[in-house]
């Protein structure tokens, strides 16, 4: 199904946030993650079930001032 | 030194982490400012990168507490998801809440920034908010749950040090018990220095020694700045007057 990542469209073949993750190439990496501009903590991501169109953002640790 | 959020902090001066020529520059700065406090933020990451990982090793290797940012964020709602997933990435409730409101100022929108304030208080967060001189404003944040507050100097990144001397002092005056930072704004460690002089807590900057030609140098004499400001103002400093007063004794001048 496509959803966007990060501002991006991309097609993804599995429906829980925590395998989307993986499928995206995250695997182990230190990300947050939101859904439709709402929060999704790391031990929810399982149970998160993505829908065509959603809008997914994945961020890390950045510089910042 | 200041306590926020009932922990003791070891230095008077926080430093950003953005802007420097190199990691280790990064590093070499932190280690000569003494600095106790280190902002940083979330951004996206594309899948197989490891950006963020290398960052985070950088940042826990300065052993220093972490401020991460909501900057950026333009509504309360953007805000507080951004915050959340600070908080899960830096394993820290403390949030240093920008809302903006004006993009070409990046002057903080007041009613955005006391609603997030709210509602990240509500959720267990600790919050700094990045918020201007307004008294009225700086209430209303009390009145939301903050419990230390961060004025700007001037707005991010201009180094035009204190623009609002009286608003600022009023602040000060008006709120003595509450801690304050000066975020943003400041160019020089004299800039600093007249901040705590003034009874503010710390500081908060990042360009004016990330951008300089020498970021360590500079945080050096910020360090120096900000503990030459907190001497002057353990000292009572002397009352300005209008008129010249002779500091040399007359009495025993010769007559000639």
């Amino acid at each position: 199904m496509k959803i966007t990542v990060n501002g991006e469209p991309r097609e993804i073949s599995t429906t829980s946030l925590e395998d989307a993750l993986r499928e995206l190439g995250y695997g182990e990496a230190k990300v947050a993650t939101a859904v439709n501009e709402a929060f999704v903590a790391a031990p929810a991501r399982s149970g998160m079930t993505l829908e065509p169109g959603d809008r997914l953002e994945v961020v890390t640790p950045r510089q910042g001032g | 030194m200041p306590v926020f959020y009932g922990t003791d902090v070891p230095s008077r001066l926080m430093l950003g982490t953005a802007q420097y020529p190199s990691p280790a520059i990064l590093a070499e700065a932190f280690r000569r400012s003494g600095a106790g406090i280190a902002t940083v933020s979330v951004r996206r990451e594309a899948g197989g990168e490891s950006t963020g990982a290398g960052f985070w090793t950088l940042v826990r290797d300065l052993g220093v507490h972490v401020l991460p940012n909501t900057a950026g964020c333009h509504s309360a709602r953007e805000a507080v998801t951004t915050a959340e997933m600070a908080r899960e990435l830096f394993e820290t409730d403390w949030i240093k809440l920008e809302v903006i409101g004006h993009a070409d100022t990046l002057q903080p929108d007041p009613f955005g920034l006391v609603e997030a304030a709210a509602a990240l208080t509500k959720k267990g967060f600790k919050v700094f908010p990045y918020t201007t001189e307004d008294l009225v404003l700086a209430e209303r944040l009390l009145d939301a749950g903050c419990e230390v507050l961060m004025p700007w100097g001037a707005p991010i990144g201009t180094g035009l040090g204190l623009t609002n001397i009286y608003g600022l002092r009023t602040l000060r005056a008006q709120l003595p018990d509450v801690p304050m930072v000066i975020d943003a704004g400041l160019g020089l460690p004299s800039q600093a220095a007249q901040a705590i002089e003034m009874g503010f807590d710390a500081v908060l900057l990042n360009t004016a020694v990330a951008r300089s030609g020498d970021p360590a140098g500079m945080a050096e004499g910020f360090a120096r700045a900000v503990e030459a400001g907190r001497l002057a103002f353990d000292a009572d400093p002397m009352e300005p007057r209008d008129m010249a007063a002779p500091s040399t004794p007359i009495l025993g001048k010769a007559i000639l």
